[in-house]
């Protein structure tokens, strides 16, 4: 892990004060002990004309795993990559500038960080023309890294631009390459990792806390826990240039991240990561099945449909009319039909992070929701968004969250008034969906079964979304009208239900609505017709 | 059946014959004084009799002590229980005149599901009061007598009312000494006939298959001047045995009753009946029933039949015993299944079980009842041999079998011969009638009993394994696999098997390396492992290939169409590009051909354990964003930091360490980088892909992974040599066979490691050529298993998994324990038996996921991911 600092000078102004305002000797190698390895300042040339301090810091693979061990039994993902604790040994840390290089450059350079030279007085307040340069920046896209699948630097702000739109604005001419992964394979792309020369006549002190700021903030990790005094240490640094930077928002968010792979040392899901060690995965392609978002409680859209609507607020709304989210629409006709049946104990089958269950303890006729997910993560936020644990005893005893697979029968599920199915059948993989047919319809056999499910025909109206997409990277398949109705009608006379079909959003003449439901109810044979309702589409057609 | 026995009143005291059930509950009812206990001495041993007074003396040191009375029959009825579970005949000698007192014994006999008999001594007052004074320790009053005798008198009539299954009344001293007990067996006793038999399964009114069938097993009909068959015999003196419904629903149900009527009255034949017959037998003898299911075509077809023939069925069906004990007690046959407690009793429930099985109170969605699998808790010693529920194709479950193949509803007629324990099949002719609830729905698992049930694996659970006793799993790992299994993993009918873990060699201690074969073949010497197998470890992935002859084939077995499918570690399909899974699978069907594997496992369909390459295949994202990148990083700042040494030195600052160590870094760096590469190539389609089978799991009926490895790889070559030459997708697995006790035999062992790790070679699996090997048996107890492989991995392989430069750092990498990891390998080795154990025993599909779940939870457990 390493970092030069080169200056140019004259004779009037020497190049070798660089020694003096970083207080290291030029003539001298210095050895600093730090947590990950020893650090060592020497100084490649100190001349007149040119002086230049390299920062060395020799991390010792070996103690970082042992660090990393104390903080959970699987010991903590501190690579980027985010890979497990494989990642622990293969590691980039000691070789790319982290923010373990970060934090060595304030421990060993921490006056000179603050701009104080008592024996140049006014020099550090001098901007200095400077070269710094770093062999290897792990920048990493802005997005993120879970779920994106390929090299990075593929999202435009990954990479070298990234580099550029964080280092120009503050003065700094940037260079940056981005480093191919292997010579010998091309076709694998670029690494996350780009070369920097950053060149600019500026304070020394800044540069540092720029640096110091900056670096973890490309690489959207850092190694070790964000506490909450990491507020306090950047506005610290960043004092005097990060309010007017223009991707402050960028900045704090990533500073401050955390990042999901660290959020997972707290015991929380180390199971699945060790299984999809065991099959050469990374954790998160397992363990996805809750959205990663950095606010929290912040709802997010599945895939395009959030694409579509960007969080941002007003800024959507050109038309001026009021804008329903498709989830709150989706969530709205569930109840409706549910109303219909006179449902008083529901089954939410894929509950999720509880966003369907919360509406159902808000209508009083319900006295019994019973969430199932696969995903213990999704349980265990959806009991942390509804709140269940500070619920009144009579409230939370109306709901109990459970895990459970629906590709399995389970006793748990028999005798229910209804259950719902939303958004989860296209999770499955096809050669599957009878199982859960079974599971559902003839071993559960709820009153009523309310399904909702995407309508592929529908998706050329998402403008982000690439033709022949599916809207949510998990999605197995994605039906048209035709083929869920089809299917709606097989199960219904497999298992002795009747059925209405509606759709629900913004009703398109052309492609139909976004999402289609389903309405299955046992045993009530007259209205076998599968007649495609068409509910009231007065909130407009589909926004362009 | 009941049966009251009573002298006429007029005879003499001649010899009288009392029958009494060899398991059953003897309640003997008369006055004090009337004789009981010399009865009770005289008739039976002192250990089948409960004395009321011998327990007053237990409980009070005073057989007369009558206000010890409650607690008396508290230990008598605690007795009775204990000897009634246990299937004992037990004599109550106790007054018991007062209803009260006889309610609660019969209520304990039906507890215990056998049946009470009663014998009373109806003896004059006169003699009691005269036998009482006799007795010098008993002082009741006169009274007493004859208020016993009042209660008596009046119980008389009422005692088959209150539930005795035989009264036997005993008139007089004289009767009482003239008397004769006479153990009978029980009627569904038939433990002395040994077979051997042809079991039969629900015949439902198909004359023709049964005959089919019949003949096929070797029996010869015999048929009347109609030319209907009376009668079907064995030449070998087989017998027959048929577990009910015989009739309704079929074609022919007066045809099959004739023929299963003569065989019974000729003793060819055993029959039990099924609930048809009981439903018919109550329709013939006038009762209130519903006509369903089939009953109307029984009832037409007999009004075709002769009034005669008609009483003669009549007559059969009442006699039908619900269930039978046979070979000594080691098959019972009934037509719904019975649990063990219930072999042999009697009772209502338990002709009520054998007739219409445990259902759980509910219906399913064809408005049937929901029926509680009570084979699945099945551990009885006897095999049961059952009906009732239609099933696709009978199998083995827990020493239970069902024989109902659906041959009304278009299935087959079924029978098993005992003891060859061989099924023996005839299809239906044509759907006679139409099923209900189908055949089979589309639900995994559906077919071969029942779909997988979220109980079958979630939460702690423990598997019983034939290798390894009982492994656990814990609930976290439970819903970690279940996550897994469910989102990811293919359709669990094809994934019979996930491979075990394997643990490494003993850490080495010699210089420069963490793992070398020595530490390998010093442990199987230890463990008593002469012969040993090395083979080449493929650096890939894992894959786990089933391959099926054609689609049918592959339906026909696992009930999935398609060519058979490849999958990972955890259970996902290995290429998500089923195009190119089909290409792979073709070139090994072709191969397994051209080699005649199919014809030798006689099996449509193979299991095989296999090394997918290349590496850079499955793991591509893995090896980018982790190994490539950890290279790129290091190629890019390793250069600059030896520079920047080298050009402070120039300065003549004092790098020499700093810079020697940087060196080292960059070279490590280098050969890391140099590593991983050996096993990244690009592939296209088919070009480039490299599969190394190392043996064949499992076909048809067999686990062959309990086979020697020298068979496996003898196999596999022939497999691999039977790839199409001008493309080769199948390789070859180097090996060397070691003798661990031969120092000469160990070094080249050693050296041939060398070679192969010289030349990028990840490195070797030791195994016992045996395969299945256990530690040598200590104190009549069998050992524990012996690892089934350990990995030895080369030295410059390891810089992927242990870092760069971990050559540097040895001394506390060396530190690693390596216990939890070898259990895990044995716990999951175990399991990976079990169900390729249960494959071949066609168990149902929950039994084979079930451990196959449980290896993938195991690989959920916390272990050093490095091992």
């Amino acid at each position: 892990m390493f970092i030069s600092i080169s200056t140019t000078g004259t004779a009037e102004r020497p190049a070798s004060d660089l020694g003096f305002l970083l207080h290291k000797h030029p003539d001298k190698v210095q050895r600093f002990s730090t947590s990950h390895g020893e650090a060592h300042v020497f100084y490649p040339e100190a001349t007149e004309e040119a002086c230049t301090a390299v920062l060395l810091l020799d991390v010792d693979p070996i103690a970082l795993v042992r660090k990393g061990r104390g903080k959970g039994r699987g010991g903590s993902p501190t690579a980027a990559s985010g890979a497990g604790a494989l990642a622990q040994y293969v590691n980039d840390r000691p070789y790319a500038a982290s923010s373990l290089l970060a934090v060595a450059l304030r421990t060993v350079f921490r006056t000179a960080m603050k701009g104080v030279c008592e024996t140049r007085p006014g020099l550090a307040d001098q901007p200095l023309p400077l070269r710094i340069s770093l062999p290897a920046v792990p920048a990493v896209p802005a997005s993120g890294a879970r779920g994106a699948a390929g090299a990075a630097g593929a999202g435009e702000t990954g990479g070298a631009a990234l580099v550029g739109r964080l280092f120009e604005p503050l003065g700094w001419q940037v260079e940056a390459e981005a480093i191919p992964l292997d010579e010998t394979f091309p076709e694998w792309g670029e690494s996350r990792y780009v070369r920097v020369e950053l060149t600019a006549t500026v304070r020394l002190a800044d540069a540092l806390q720029q640096l110091y700021v900056l670096l973890p903030v490309l690489d959207g990790s850092k190694h070790y826990w964000v506490a909450p005094d990491e507020v306090d240490k950047l506005l610290d640094a960043g004092e005097g240039w990060l309010a007017e930077h223009p991707e402050l928002n960028l900045i704090i968010r990533r500073y401050l991240a955390r990042r999901w792979s660290l959020a997972r040392t707290a015991l929380e899901r180390l199971e699945l990561a060790r299984l999809a060690e065991a099959d050469d995965r990374e954790a998160e392609e397992l363990d996805n099945a809750v959205e990663d978002s950095t606010e929290e409680g912040a709802e997010t859209e599945e895939g395009a449909e959030s694409g579509k609507r960007p969080i941002s607020e007003g800024a959507a709304d050109e038309e001026g009319e009021k804008h329903v989210p498709l989830a709150v629409r989706r969530r709205a006709a569930i109840l409706a039909a549910l109303g219909e049946t006179g449902a008083a104990r529901v089954l939410d089958l894929g509950c999720g992070q509880g966003e369907l269950v919360g509406e159902l303890l808000k209508d009083t006729r319900v006295t019994e929701v019973l969430g199932v997910d696969v995903s213990s993560r999704a349980l265990s936020a959806a009991a942390r968004k509804l709140r269940i644990e500070r619920m009144p005893e009579r409230q939370s005893s109306r709901v109990r969250l459970v895990q459970g697979a629906l590709t399995y029968t389970d006793a748990r599920l028999k005798g229910y008034d209804a259950a719902v199915l939303s958004e989860v059948v296209e999770h499955l993989d096809l050669p599957r969906l009878p199982a859960l047919e079974y599971a559902v319809f003839g071993a559960a056999r709820p009153g009523a079964v309310v399904v909702t499910t995407p309508n592929a025909e529908y998706n050329v109206r998402w403008e982000t979304l690439p033709a022949g997409h599916v809207r949510h990277a998990d999605h197995r398949f994605e039906w048209d009208r035709a083929q869920f109705l089809a299917w709606v009608e097989r199960v219904a006379r497999t298992y002795g239900y009747s059925v209405t079909v509606r759709p629900v959003g913004p009703y398109d003449e052309e492609v139909g609505a976004p999402t289609q439901l389903a309405l299955f109810r046992l045993g009530v044979s007259e209205s076998r017709s599968l007649e495609t309702e068409r509910v009231a589409t007065t909130e407009g057609s589909v926004t362009r | 059946m009941t049966a009251t026995t009573a002298a006429p009143a007029t005879t003499g005291a001649h010899s009288r014959r009392l029958p009494v059930t060899d398991v059953s509950m003897v309640v003997l009812v008369g006055t004090t004084g009337s004789g009981k206990s010399s009865f009770a001495r005289k008739h039976f041993r002192p250990t089948q009799v409960v004395s009321s007074d011998f327990c007053r003396g237990l409980v009070a040191d005073d057989e007369n002590d009558q206000s010890a009375s409650g607690d008396a029959f508290d230990v008598l009825n605690y007795i009775l229980g204990k000897r009634l579970a246990a299937g004992r005949l037990t004599v109550v000698d106790a007054t018991n005149v007062q209803p009260g007192s006889r309610r609660r014994l019969v209520q304990i006999a039906r507890e215990h599901d056998v049946l009470p008999i009663a014998i009373v001594l109806d003896v004059p007052p006169g003699v009691c009061a005269e036998r009482n004074s006799s007795r010098p320790d008993r002082r009741l009053p006169a009274h007493v007598i004859t208020r016993q005798q009042r209660e008596l008198r009046r119980s008389l009539k009422g005692l088959e009312r209150e539930g005795f299954r035989k009264v036997h009344i005993l008139r007089g001293e004289a009767e009482v000494d003239a008397a004769e007990i006479v153990i009978e067996k029980r009627y569904n006793d038939l433990r002395h006939l040994t077979g051997p038999f042809d079991i039969i399964g629900d015949i439902h009114g198909c004359r023709s298959e049964l005959e089919t069938l019949l003949v096929r097993l070797g029996y010869t009909l015999d048929r009347d001047e109609q030319g209907r068959s009376v009668d079907a015999v064995h030449p070998e003196g087989r017998t027959a045995v048929f577990v009910g419904d015989l009739v309704d629903r079929g074609p022919d149900t007066p045809g099959v009753l004739r023929l299963v009527m003569g065989m019974v009255a000729a003793g060819h034949a055993i029959c039990v009946p099924g609930n048809h017959e009981n439903k018919l037998g109550r329709w013939m003898d006038g009762r209130k029933v519903t006509v369903s299911h089939g009953l109307q075509e029984s009832l037409d077809q007999l009004a075709g039949e002769s009034e005669e023939f008609r009483t003669r069925v009549r007559a059969f069906m009442r006699g039908l015993v619900s269930h039978y004990l046979l070979d000594g007690g080691n098959l019972v046959v009934c037509h719904a299944g019975l649990p063990e407690k219930y072999h042999g009793r009697n009772s209502g429930r338990v002709r009520s079980h054998a007739l219409y099985g445990d259902t759980t109170g509910e219906t399913d969605e064809y408005g049937l009842p929901v029926r509680y699998p009570w084979a699945e808790e099945y551990r009885g010693r006897a095999l049961v041999v059952y009906g009732h529920t239609p099933v696709p194709s009978a199998g083995f479950l827990n020493n239970t079998i069902c024989l109902d193949t659906g041959c009304v509803f278009g299935g087959s007629l079924t029978a098993l011969r005992y003891p060859e324990r061989e099924l023996v099949g005839v299809p239906a002719e044509q759907q006679w009638y139409a099923p209900v609830r189908p055949m089979h729905s589309d639900a995994p698992g559906a077919r071969e009993g029942r779909p997988l049930d979220l109980a079958d694996v979630a939460g702690r659970r423990a598997v019983e394994t034939a290798h390894h006793g009982r492994v656990a799993v814990r609930e976290e790992n439970a819903a970690a696999a279940l996550e897994v299994m469910s989102r990811f993993a293919l359709d669990p009918r094809l994934l019979a098997y996930l491979p075990p873990t394997m643990a490494p060699s003993s850490t080495s201690r010699r210089e420069g390396y963490l793992e070398h074969p020595e530490e390998a073949f010093f442990a199987y010497r230890h463990d008593g492992v002469q012969q040993v197998i090395c083979e080449e470890k493929h650096m890939g992935s894992r894959a786990v290939v089933l391959v099926a002859r054609d689609g049918a084939a592959l339906e026909k077995r696992f009930g999935v169409e398609g060519p058979g499918a490849i999958w990972t570690r955890t259970g996902r399909a290995f290429l998500s590009d089923e195009e190119l899974t089909g290409a792979v699978l073709d070139r090994v069907r072709a191969a397994a051909e051209r080699a005649g594997l199919f014809e030798e496992l006689a099996s449509d369909w193979l299991l095989l354990d296999a090394e997918l390459m290349p590496w850079s295949l499955k793991a591509a994202e893995l090896l980018r964003r982790q190994y490539a990148a950890v290279g790129a990083a290091a190629g890019a700042t390793l250069p600059k930091v030896l520079a920047a040494l080298e050009q402070a030195s120039g300065r003549g600052l004092e790098l020499g360490e700093l810079t020697d160590r940087q060196r080292q870094r960059a070279v490590d760096a280098e050969a890391f980088t140099a590593a991983y590469r050996r096993y990244c190539w690009p592939t296209d389609g088919l070009a480039g892909i490299r599969l190394a089978p190392f043996q064949v799991l499992a076909a048809e009926g067999a686990n062959l992974a309990v086979r020697p490895h020298d068979e496996h790889l003898a196999r596999i070559d022939r497999l691999v040599a039977a790839d199409d030459p001008k493309a080769p997708i199948l390789q070859r697995t180097g090996r060397l066979v070691v003798d661990t006790s031969d120092e000469a035999s160990t070094a080249a062992g050693i050296a041939w490691w060398e070679e192969l790790t010289a030349a990028g070679g990840e490195g070797m699996v030791v195994k016992p050529l045996a395969s299945l090997v256990r530690r040598g048996a200590g104190e009549g107890r069998p050992g524990g298993l012996v690892q089934p492989g350990v990995k030895v991995r080369g030295r410059e392989y390891l810089r992927i998994i242990y870092g760069p430069d971990y050559t540097q750092h040895l001394d506390q990498l060396r530190q690693r324990s390596l216990g939890h990891k070898r259990s895990l390998a044995l716990r999951e080795y175990a399991l990976g038996l079990e169900a390729l154990d249960r494959l071949a025993a066609g168990e149902p599909l929950w039994r084979v996921h079930e451990p196959v779940f449980a290896v993938l939870a195991l690989e959920s457990e916390p272990v050093d991911p490095r091992l």
